[in-house]
């Protein structure tokens, strides 16, 4: 597996086999792949085991990635506690929310809801301006 | 059995969706961010991820809707519709923080087979915000789930 961070090329292949996996998990078990509200669920209440093997299979891919030899990124690049700010901010977002970039961004775009599409507009604008703001907005150039 | 099988499904599916973030360069933060930064040197590549991914789940969730049956079971997920403070104000914080970071649930998950170490203190700390969030939305009107 290569993945070229920067490629269109890569993007497309890698985002049509997102689209698929997605579409293959309604049509086979009418479930939503949205991730952050499959972990949520998986730590609230006794599991189910659909979810079990949904996040089962997100780790293993990763892993399988690791052990194969993929060129996969080195680090996280953000640590320490803008890392536990950043994971507190999409963890309550995406609960109050009710979804992310998956549930929202794929399946509900995918689904037509104009819930989701509000949802994704905003948290890419608000990621948007975040980045912005850490970047260029204070003057400082990191 | 149908649990069963549904498990199967969501392994493999699982399995899919992780090796598509990691081939679409969505688990490497620094190219979400490159993607995000709209006023630097602009990477819009991770754009094609979620338009290809949405090309091809659209006509499998339209097709599956019409059938109005999963293939293991009657029932299909139906999230609510309405669009609401809690949406806005959620996806506006989720926002937040995936700029912060680069990093959103789904690469997050794949990171704990990638490099587990780096990623628990930040999944620690989703749990803990989404805790948070139900304590919020206990004080508040009943709130809707998705």
């Amino acid at each position: 597996m290569v993945i070229d961070t920067s490629g269109i090329a890569a993007a497309v292949e890698g985002g049509a086999l997102v689209g698929l996996a997605a579409g293959g998990l309604y049509l086979t078990t009418g479930r939503i792949a949205g991730v952050s509200g499959i972990f949520g669920d998986l730590l609230t209440r006794t599991p189910a085991l659909w979810r079990v093997a949904f996040i089962a299979g997100l780790v293993l891919a990763g892993l399988a990635a690791r052990l194969a030899g993929a060129r996969v990124p080195a680090s996280l690049g953000t640590g320490g506690a803008l890392l536990v700010i950043a994971g507190l901010l999409v963890g309550f977002g995406t609960r109050l929310g009710n979804g992310c970039t998956s549930g929202h961004g794929v399946c509900g775009l995918a689904r037509l809801s104009r819930r989701s599409l509000v949802a994704v507009v905003v948290f890419m604008l608000s990621a948007m301006v975040t980045v912005f703001v850490a970047r260029h907005g204070l003057g400082g150039t990191p | 059995m149908r649990p069963v099988l549904s498990a199967v499904f969501a392994l493999g599916f699982g399995l899919m969706f992780g090796f598509g973030l990691i081939l679409s360069g969505m688990t490497d933060p620094a190219n979400v961010k490159g993607f995000l930064d709209v006023a630097g040197a602009w990477r819009p590549a991770l754009a094609f991820v979620m338009g290809a991914a949405v090309l091809v789940a659209l006509p499998i969730f339209q097709w599956t809707r019409r059938r109005g049956k999963a293939l293991t079971t009657d029932t299909l997920e139906a999230p609510p519709q309405t669009i609401d403070a809690p949406l806005l104000i959620g996806a506006a914080i989720f926002g937040i923080g995936w700029g912060l970071s680069g990093i959103c649930p789904g690469p997050a998950i794949v990171w704990l087979g990638l490099s587990p170490a780096a990623i628990v203190p930040f999944l620690l700390a989703v749990i803990a915000g989404a805790l948070l969030a139900r304590l919020f939305q206990r004080d508040q009107a009943p709130a809707s789930r998705n």
